[in-house]
């Protein structure tokens, strides 16, 4: 079923995440969002949980689930969608490589 | 929970634009530099996008199956061609938007792996076409 990625030892990947915010355009500040918050909010819930890290160990979510990246998706819209407050998420791309990514709209979609 | 996953192919191929129903001088005004006698050749860039529900094992759809049908219905039966002499364009001009279409075509009809969302070719870093679901 998954191949090489069934490798006993693991292995890596250096994922890149698009994190796509939608809302109205604030009429004082011209902004979608606080990119400053937005910024914190991604190095808190996701850098510093994953980055460097073993996602099948050191990752909660993945005790439970296989960490391909369709899951990787959902679960960091999973950690961003509460935290955001005046902007909605809208997408998360997470690219595994150049060549294969992901996109996750949420439960709606 | 229903997510995307795209997948990227590369194939190279060559073409000559040039429409039997339109004269000479038609037929240069219209394609430019892309009705040259002898051709000219791209390294194509294909995004396939399919949709489905995550299952159990973490996947919209399992990527040996996607990247197999790929493999063997579409890109061996472009990758190195003049597509001119290809039997899928002998009533049409192989356009990169005809090609997209022959693609989404065959993609529709032999994957059923996951739904078919998206298929986009890119010619070139600067343009591509793509056919949506």
């Amino acid at each position: 079923m998954f191949g090489k990625c069934n490798n006993p030892n693991g292995h890596g990947h250096n994922y890149v995440l698009e994190v796509t915010v939608k809302g109205e355009v604030d009429p004082r500040s011209g902004f979608v969002v606080d990119l400053k918050q937005l910024k914190e909010v991604m190095n808190h819930e996701v850098l510093d949980a994953m980055d460097h890290r073993f996602l099948n160990k050191e990752v909660p979510e993945f005790a439970s689930r296989i960490p391909t990246t369709e899951n990787l998706a959902m679960v960091i819209w999973n950690r961003l969608a509460p935290k955001l407050t005046k902007a909605k998420l809208h997408r998360v791309r997470v690219y595994e490589n150049h060549d294969l990514f992901v996109d996750f709209y949420g439960e709606s979609s | 929970m229903k997510a995307y996953l795209h997948r990227r192919y590369r194939f190279s191929a060559s073409h000559r634009l040039h429409s039997s129903e339109m004269s000479e001088e038609e037929n240069r005004s219209t394609y430019g530099k892309c009705n040259n006698p002898h051709g000219h050749g791209h390294n194509y860039v294909l995004e396939v996008t399919v949709s489905g529900q995550v299952d159990g094992n973490g996947m919209v759809c399992n990527l040996v199956d996607l990247d197999g049908c790929v493999q063997s219905e579409v890109v061996t039966l472009f990758d190195l061609e003049n597509l001119n002499n290809r039997p899928e364009f002998a009533n049409s001009v192989p356009t990169t938007e005809n090609l997209c279409i022959v693609i989404y075509d065959i993609l529709k009809r032999k994957f059923s792996g996951a739904h078919l969302e998206r298929v986009r070719l890119e010619e070139t870093m600067m343009n591509s076409f793509e056919i949506s679901s």
